[in-house]
């Protein structure tokens, strides 16, 4: 299945795109979406390490599966207020 | 209520709404830009939200919010866009029949929106150069 990821702020312009497009076998969880998001963006890997993951505007823990009608998005760490 | 705006934060306005005749209290809180961060010099801020997952989240605050104090009413307005040195980037009413728990209600929403709603900020500074904050929470630090 095919994931677009939205992309914010830093991990956006580390990025150089909003989105990133992620090929994942069926059945991939969460962990193993971080795993290939670092091998596509490998300057963002340490903020991708601080960042949470949300799936239906819900953040969601590692071993939760992914379906090919979520959305999924990486949260760095929030700033506003 | 809640809102994510590009407009100037009307908080008088906001006030109003969160006023009712059940109250004796309404506490008004309102985030500004600041100018000096530590050393680092601000000379405006730009503001981003994923706002799905905002307003999905500042609705769970609202319920939240109304789930543990007597709340009347809550209104939430954050800006998004660019923003000079003072003004209002967020402002928060609640309204409680007695202003302990107002105080309280309202302490809680603005803490718990700064650590769960996906909203960041870009600080410029005076030399061209901008720095998105992506920083751990600290309660209260920032």
């Amino acid at each position: 299945m095919t994931i677009t990821v939205k992309l914010f702020a830093a991990m956006r312009d580390l990025a150089g795109s909003d989105t990133e497009t992620v090929e994942l076998a069926d059945g991939t969880t969460v962990a193993d979406l971080r795993r290939e998001l670092g091998k596509l963006l490998p300057l963002a890997r340490t903020l991708l390490s601080r960042s949470t993951i949300a799936v239906n505007h819900d953040s969601a823990d590692n071993d939760k599966p992914l379906q090919a009608t979520d959305e999924v998005a990486v949260i760095p760490p929030v700033s506003g207020g | 209520m809640f809102r994510l705006t590009r407009d100037a934060i009307d908080y008088h306005a906001l006030t109003e709404i969160a006023r009712s005749p059940h109250c004796g209290a309404v506490v008004l809180f309102l985030g500004t830009v600041r100018d000096l961060t530590g050393e680092h010099v601000t000379v405006f801020l730009e503001y981003e939200a994923y706002t799905p997952m905002a307003e999905k989240k500042l609705e769970e605050i609202e319920a939240e919010t109304r789930r543990r104090w007597p709340v009347s009413e809550i209104a939430m307005v954050h800006r998004i866009g660019r923003l000079e040195v003072g003004e209002v980037s967020v402002a928060v009413a609640v309204s409680c029949p007695h202003r302990a728990e107002a105080f309280e209600a309202c302490r809680y929403v603005i803490d718990t929106l700064k650590e769960l709603v996906p909203i960041w900020k870009k600080e410029n500074a005076p030399d061209g150069t901008g720095k998105w904050i992506h920083q751990s929470a600290k309660p209260g630090a920032t």
